[in-house]
């Protein structure tokens, strides 16, 4: 009880002391706040991207199979669906068209697909959203785009993509699988690949194996190798923006080092003048590391519910270009909240812990001196 | 109540360094309780430092000091604290008030690493402020405060544990011959109330005043002349 009770007139004290010198303390709340709240960003959008991948991908295929010639990306013939015979585990395979398209309009790529499900006439076309952002079109709209032979063809809008899903369908346009080959040329009886479910995950390793045995020129790729890359080239980018984010890091750290470690002769005089009054040298560096401790949580805290606001309310406007990815047709969506346990504690461990290290060495150097300095 | 006993004390600042000094050199003397004794003496004397050396701020270098029966100039620094905090109560030359704090702020700030109950303390510190004529301005800020009301101030937060003995250094050296008077008057108030009393000071005001028992007189660093009584 006395302890606690001392521990509440230690914060009392630290509150007026911290009140009395303002302007430092607000400055240095300001800066660290600033630090955690662009770490924190990079840290809970990469974050929330790769969860957001996962989650997209939980539905997509476990295998894609793709012939290779000459060891590049070649047409795969309809036939192979028949020539890979059965599978044991494989329940549904099929063949997918899809393509790139060059729009010199907008100068981007988008991504062509043919899709059996929605049920397209030839001349309608699905469009994502940041095509139709781009183009400044929507549904009923015409669209045209030029086929492989310089001919134009223009597609009605039927609908735009989910916006849940712009993430991977923002560039995606699904078409009528007569107007693909239209577009592109392609002859019948072949597919830009096979996809094919697995519903038991363990096994996807083995029928990855059987493929490569029964069609030798073909390259099976696992749901999981994919989910990998995104997970790799989301963490390097997030390392790009740590290296860029150095600096100010460093910065922050010579900052926080001179005005926390820096103890101001006024300072010195008061933990004199405590010390004389009957104050213990542990009762000096209980109340410093209080001081310590409160500005660094309480930065720590707006500097981390700034970058949640910031990622999850504001689309992470700031660090986005790096981020997101390097095409043209920027995504726009709302990324569901997600926070990372480690990561907070890995942050919270690299900005509170040596701030409050850094403010008791010197505390300590001054609050061991004889108290009666301040009769001298 | 404890009597305190100096035997032999010596105070060497800068020890085997070439700019060696001794502030005090073989003092002996015995300061009676519920009295109060002046450390008189020209600057340099080194009343301070044995002030400091009997209030348990500093050790002496050789020498014995003794609190009753207790030998407190050994002591390690967590036990000199503890005995300073519950027996001793300072009233220094610069009043040494922390400013930006308000007189209440500063009054009760010797009584924080006790930790009592807080509405009890607000009660002794509202008394005391009243007792000092100071209860109007226990919300303002110290560095609005005249000199004699810092020095008031000062007093009630030495006052604060309720210490048995006081300590002021120099306490008249920032006052007028006015407020000089008034500070001896509130010295008498405390012999009254049975405290023991240690004051430096080389202004006449002070170690002529009827209120002053007992006065030592110092000389670089020894003792001139022994316990004179004043009274």
């Amino acid at each position: 009880m006395n302890f606690i009770r001392r521990q509440r007139y230690l914060v009392d004290y630290i509150i007026s002391s911290m009140l009395r010198r303002k302007g430092k303390n607000l400055g240095l709340m300001l800066v660290y706040s600033l630090i955690v709240f662009m770490l924190a960003s990079v840290m809970l959008f990469t974050h929330a991207l790769k969860q957001e991948v996962g989650l997209l991908l939980h539905s997509s295929p476990e295998i894609i199979l793709q012939r290779m010639v000459a060891g590049r990306h070649d047409f795969i013939p309809a036939s192979y669906l028949e020539k890979m015979g059965r599978i044991r585990g494989v329940t549904s395979r099929k063949g997918r068209l899809w393509g790139y398209l060059y729009d010199p309009s907008v100068k981007a790529n988008y991504t062509l697909m043919v899709s059996d499900e929605q049920a397209l006439a030839a001349t309608e076309v699905i469009i994502g959203s940041a095509i139709a952002r781009a183009r400044g079109v929507v549904p009923g709209d015409y669209i045209s785009f030029r086929s492989f032979d310089g001919e134009t063809y223009s597609f009605q809008i039927k609908s735009l993509l989910d916006h849940e899903t712009e993430l991977v369908s923002a560039d995606l346009v699904l078409l009528n699988s007569k107007a693909y080959h239209a577009l592109f040329g392609m002859p019948e009886g072949v597919y830009t690949d096979i996809v094919l479910s697995v519903s038991n995950l363990r096994e996807v390793p083995k029928i990855a194996e059987k493929l490569s045995q029964r069609l030798p020129d073909t390259r099976p790729i696992l749901k999981q190798e994919i989910l990998r890359t995104y997970d790799a080239i989301f963490s390097w980018r997030q390392g790009i923006l740590f290296v860029l984010l150095a600096g100010a890091i460093m910065a922050f750290v010579i900052f926080a080092w001179d005005k926390a470690s820096g103890l101001s002769a006024e300072e010195k005089r008061e933990i004199g003048i405590l010390k004389s009054i009957g104050w213990e040298t542990s009762d000096v560096l209980h109340m410093k590391f209080w001081e310590g401790a409160l500005l660094s949580l309480l930065s720590f805290f707006i500097g981390y519910l700034l970058a949640y606001l910031h990622v999850f309310y504001a689309s992470a406007s700031l660090f986005e270009p790096v981020l997101k990815g390097w095409a043209v047709l920027y995504p726009q969506f709302q990324l569901s909240p997600s926070v990372d346990g480690l990561q907070v504690a890995t942050l919270f461990f690299f900005t509170v812990f040596p701030y409050v290290v850094a403010t008791i060495i010197p505390i300590w150097q001054v609050a061991v001196t004889d108290p009666d300095a301040v009769m001298r | 109540m404890n009597r305190i006993t100096l035997n032999n004390v010596t105070k060497v600042f800068n020890q085997g360094r070439p700019n060696e000094y001794a502030a005090v050199r073989g003092v002996s003397l015995t300061i009676e309780p519920n009295r109060v004794t002046c450390l008189k003496g020209p600057s340099g004397s080194g009343k301070s430092t044995l002030l400091s050396m009997i209030g348990c701020l500093s050790r002496p270098t050789s020498g014995r000091i003794l609190l009753g029966e207790q030998m407190i100039s050994g002591l390690p620094e967590r036990f000199l604290t503890d005995i300073r905090r519950h027996t001793f109560g300072f009233i220094f030359q610069q009043f040494n008030l922390i400013s930006g704090l308000s007189v209440l702020e500063n009054v009760i700030l010797p009584a924080y690493p006790l930790a009592p109950d807080h509405r009890t303390l607000m009660k002794s510190a509202h008394e005391l402020l009243e007792r000092f004529e100071l209860g109007h301005k226990a919300e303002s800020p110290v560095q609005w405060l005249s000199g004699g009301e810092a020095q008031r101030a000062a007093i009630c937060r030495a006052l604060i544990n309720d210490p048995q003995i006081l300590i002021a250094d120099e306490p008249t050296a920032n006052l007028d011959t006015k407020l000089s008077h008034a500070f001896m008057g509130q010295i008498a108030q405390l012999r009254k109330l049975g405290k023991t009393i240690l004051i430096t000071s080389h202004d006449p005001v002070v170690f002529d005043s009827p209120v002053v028992d007992s006065v030592v007189e110092l000389q670089d660093g020894a003792v001139l002349q022994e316990a004179v009584d004043a009274a």
